[in-house]
């Protein structure tokens, strides 16, 4: 990914930022997220397609803030991130510069996030037909049937927040499990805690989730938080017509139409 | 043994169905009295998480309701909670919680029947369904041994 | 210390023993796609093709959620009803690689050291713990840099190490629990003597790392730099935490619903934002290059220093479980190496 190094280099030589956020070889097999200062080391970002980890969240962390302006390097799933981020005033055009990188990966120089948002919108949020099929699946099941499932499946979860601390959009200093006055959320990783947790944080993130899986990738034990997303993406969607993250379009949670459609109230 | 008698829960808005309660007692119109109502200054008050708390205290069926779409006496909260309803309902249903224990219905201050028929369908509605028996068994489980399996 | 012979098609006949001798037996099972630890009465359900389970086991004797004690306020009184021992069932934990089982060292430390935890050793009590030799590691392990080895007794009451595959196990019973179970299945146990020749059917685990080195250097690095530069991919989960046999530090929560309740204690971790928060508001580990820095020392300075054991076995699961790779054996060999 040479063009992508030049220009990491480039900009780090000329003080535009003082880091690169990319990707690294990791352990194994695995990736890693890199935070380069010096030119010097600007070898060791690579990109390829095993770098799926959502560098957004890094742009809300305190001490990687306080090091300066980063460039980040951005693959579609962390630009619509970032741009929820902006729309959230988390981030705004000056807080740093984006190194797009294209699915056939290309290296994409942005100006600005509205360049961003536009170059998004060729890409539609789309759900896999492995995925689609888990999730018809499920909802042939009786409720019955489906409560079975995720009580089954949440029940090796031990609230590790992995889930929430890789979510970009989960940025919150203190979050609702913490708060103890009274303590809302169960701490305890038993099967209500468990339940609890990862229906809130569903709803936490509808009208906000850009589906780019951190979540589910995270979990270090494999639940497949993955259909909670995609349930709650394709929800408004379906209900309020929303087509993902935007930079002017108000968020589907914080808002209403007075002819909003529903059967189910009397 | 008794037959079951469910529980319910209902979360109203202050300004419109808790008056239309009160004006069904006042009109002296006899329903079921299994319903415990918690009064919220409007529905948009509503926490979603508060109806899976009732549930986890034991409730066998939830009753929410408030004023009619352009009638909220804080001008616009029912609408915010009617688009957190459809997204709650359905993620809730998606996860396997009965959502036909959870009923929903505008219910103004003059509406002191309509209330009753509410509670009266609901209560019957959900003593066919039984006591709430998983979530219950759900809520009590506090501990997690991995000898348990 | 006696050691036998066992073939491996006995397994499942000494599982079945076990069983139904009313133990729980506890072995790695597929859940999710990982290979955790979970009760299981099919034999067959027992999964052996791994390195390492996702979870430790420490779960048998810390687990993620236990009740303290329950209260039920009655007319004029509280009826209390305390943790009771005999509660706990006998459990019998199948397939513990080495470095599980050395994990129970430092547990018994951490919660032996000043206060006597009544619930942990009711639980310590009553499990035994049937070990299996590492044949396979791989480049997230490092048990043998830490007192460890591929084929280590300690905190096993049998250790089975395959000789080869022709079905010979060597067992090694290190206590009277295990004694117990060869006598009770004496059938499947034929008497050797010496373990000679186990060590080339282990894995190979060089050593990466002088862990007293380390640990000199620790104390002495920490103002430097190093914990902000390691730790900035660090997202503040607990799976390293939730995920590591030594790690036992936890919260204790009231859950009270009307006129009952309960006190659970469940797990918690150093590596979360708020977890030395102070209710003045002070937060002494306010950033995470902070709460880097206390886990390792915790585990490498702090431990040694006043329980005089280590606090890490080298499974190796922090790192396979965070989601940012942060590899704490990369970590330590950079302080050995570290030049500020």
């Amino acid at each position: 990914m040479d063009e992508l190094r030049n220009k990491a280099r480039e900009l780090l030589e000329s003080g535009a930022v003082q880091m690169v956020i990319g990707y690294e070889q990791g352990t194994g097999n695995k990736t890693r997220a890199v935070f380069v200062e010096d030119p010097v080391q600007v070898p060791r970002l690579i990109f390829d397609s095993r770098c799926v980890q959502n560098l957004a969240v890094y742009m809300t962390k305190a001490e990687v803030r306080k090091k300066g302006k980063p460039a980040l390097v951005a693959s579609v799933p962390v630009l619509r991130s970032l741009i929820q981020l902006a729309y959230e005033n988390q981030i705004h055009d000056e807080s740093l510069v984006v190194l797009g990188v294209s699915p056939d990966l290309k290296l994409i120089e942005f100006s600005n996030l509205s360049e961003i948002e536009n170059y998004l919108k060729q890409y539609t949020l789309e759900i896999s037909i492995r995925d689609k099929e888990i999730l018809q699946k499920l909802e042939n099941m009786s409720a019955d049937e489906r409560w079975q499932y995720w009580t089954t499946v949440l029940e090796p979860c031990f609230k590790c927040y992995a889930c929430r601390a890789a979510c970009p959009l989960c940025y919150c200093t203190q979050c609702t499990v913490e708060d103890n006055r009274p303590q809302w959320v169960p701490v305890a990783s038993h099967p209500l805690g468990n339940f609890e947790w990862h229906i809130m944080r569903a709803m936490h993130m509808a009208g906000r989730c850009t589906d780019c899986e951190a979540c589910a990738n995270a979990c270090p034990i494999g639940i497949p938080l993955n259909l909670l997303t995609k349930k709650i993406v394709m929800d408004m969607g379906k209900s309020f017509g929303d087509n993902g993250p935007s930079l002017t379009a108000r968020n589907p949670m914080s808002t209403f139409r007075p002819d909003d459609k529903e059967n189910f109230i009397n | 043994m008794a037959e079951f008698e469910p529980k319910i829960v209902a979360f109203v808005c202050n300004w419109c169905t808790y008056a239309g309660a009160d004006l069904t007692g006042t009109s002296r119109i006899k329903y079921a009295t299994n319903v415990r109502i918690v009064r919220f200054p409007c529905t948009g008050r509503i926490d979603y998480m508060l109806l899976l708390k009732a549930f986890g205290e034991g409730a066998d069926g939830i009753i929410v309701s408030g004023c009619h779409p352009n009638d909220c006496h804080y001008t616009s909260g029912n609408f915010h909670a009617r688009r957190r309803w459809i997204v709650f309902r359905s993620l809730m249903d998606f996860m396997g919680i009965d959502v036909r224990r959870v009923h929903f219905s505008w219910v103004s201050a003059a509406e002191g029947a309509k209330w009753a028929d509410v509670v009266n369908h609901a209560v019957a509605n959900i003593r066919d369904l039984g006591p709430y028996d998983s979530y219950k068994k759900l809520a009590q489980n506090t501990e997690r041994e991995i000898s348990h399996g | 210390m006696a050691q036998y012979l066992i073939q491996k098609s006995s397994f499942e006949g000494l599982f079945n023993l076990l069983k139904d001798s009313g133990k729980t037996v506890v072995a790695p099972l597929l859940r999710n796609g990982k290979v955790i630890y979970g009760a299981t009465e099919r034999f067959a359900d027992i999964r052996t093709d791994f390195i390492q389970t996702a979870q430790s086991v420490k779960e048998v004797a810390f687990p993620r959620a236990e009740t303290l004690f329950g209260y039920k306020k009655e007319k004029d009184s509280v009826i209390l009803k305390d943790f009771d021992p005999s509660d706990v069932p006998e459990i019998v934990v199948w397939g513990v690689r080495p470095c599980d089982a050395m994990g129970m060292i430092p547990l018994k430390a951490i919660f032996n050291w000043d206060y006597k935890d009544q619930l942990f050793n009711a639980r310590m009590d009553r499990i035994t713990v049937i070990g299996f030799s590492c044949r396979n590691a791989d480049e997230s392990c490092f048990c043998t840099s830490v007192g460890g080895n591929p084929g280590s007794t300690e905190g096993s009451d049998i250790l089975f190490t395959a000789l080869g595959d022709n079905g010979d196990y060597l067992a090694e019973v290190m206590t009277p629990k295990g004694m117990a179970i060869v006598e009770m299945n004496g059938g499947l146990f034929n008497e050797t003597h010496g373990t000679a020749g186990k060590e080339k059917y282990l894995a190979d685990v060089p050593v990466k790392f002088d862990r007293e080195k380390v640990r000199e250097r620790l104390m002495a690095f920490f103002t430097s730099d190093v914990w902000l530069e390691q730790s900035l991919r660090c997202l503040g989960c607990g799976a390293c935490a939730f995920v590591c046999p030594t790690c036992a530090c936890f919260d204790i929560q009231d859950e009270a619903h009307g006129k009952n309740g309960t006190r659970i204690r469940c797990w918690d971790s150093c590596g979360f934002s708020l977890f030395t928060q102070h209710t003045s508001g002070h937060n002494p580990r306010e950033v995470q290059s902070q709460r880097w820095r206390q886990r390792l020392l915790h585990k490498f300075s702090y431990m040694p220093e006043r329980l005089t054991v280590y606090g890490c076995t080298g499974c190796g699961r922090c790192s396979r479980a965070c989601p940012a790779d942060m590899n704490i054996l990369e970590h330590l060999i950079s302080i050995q190496e570290v030049q500020k």
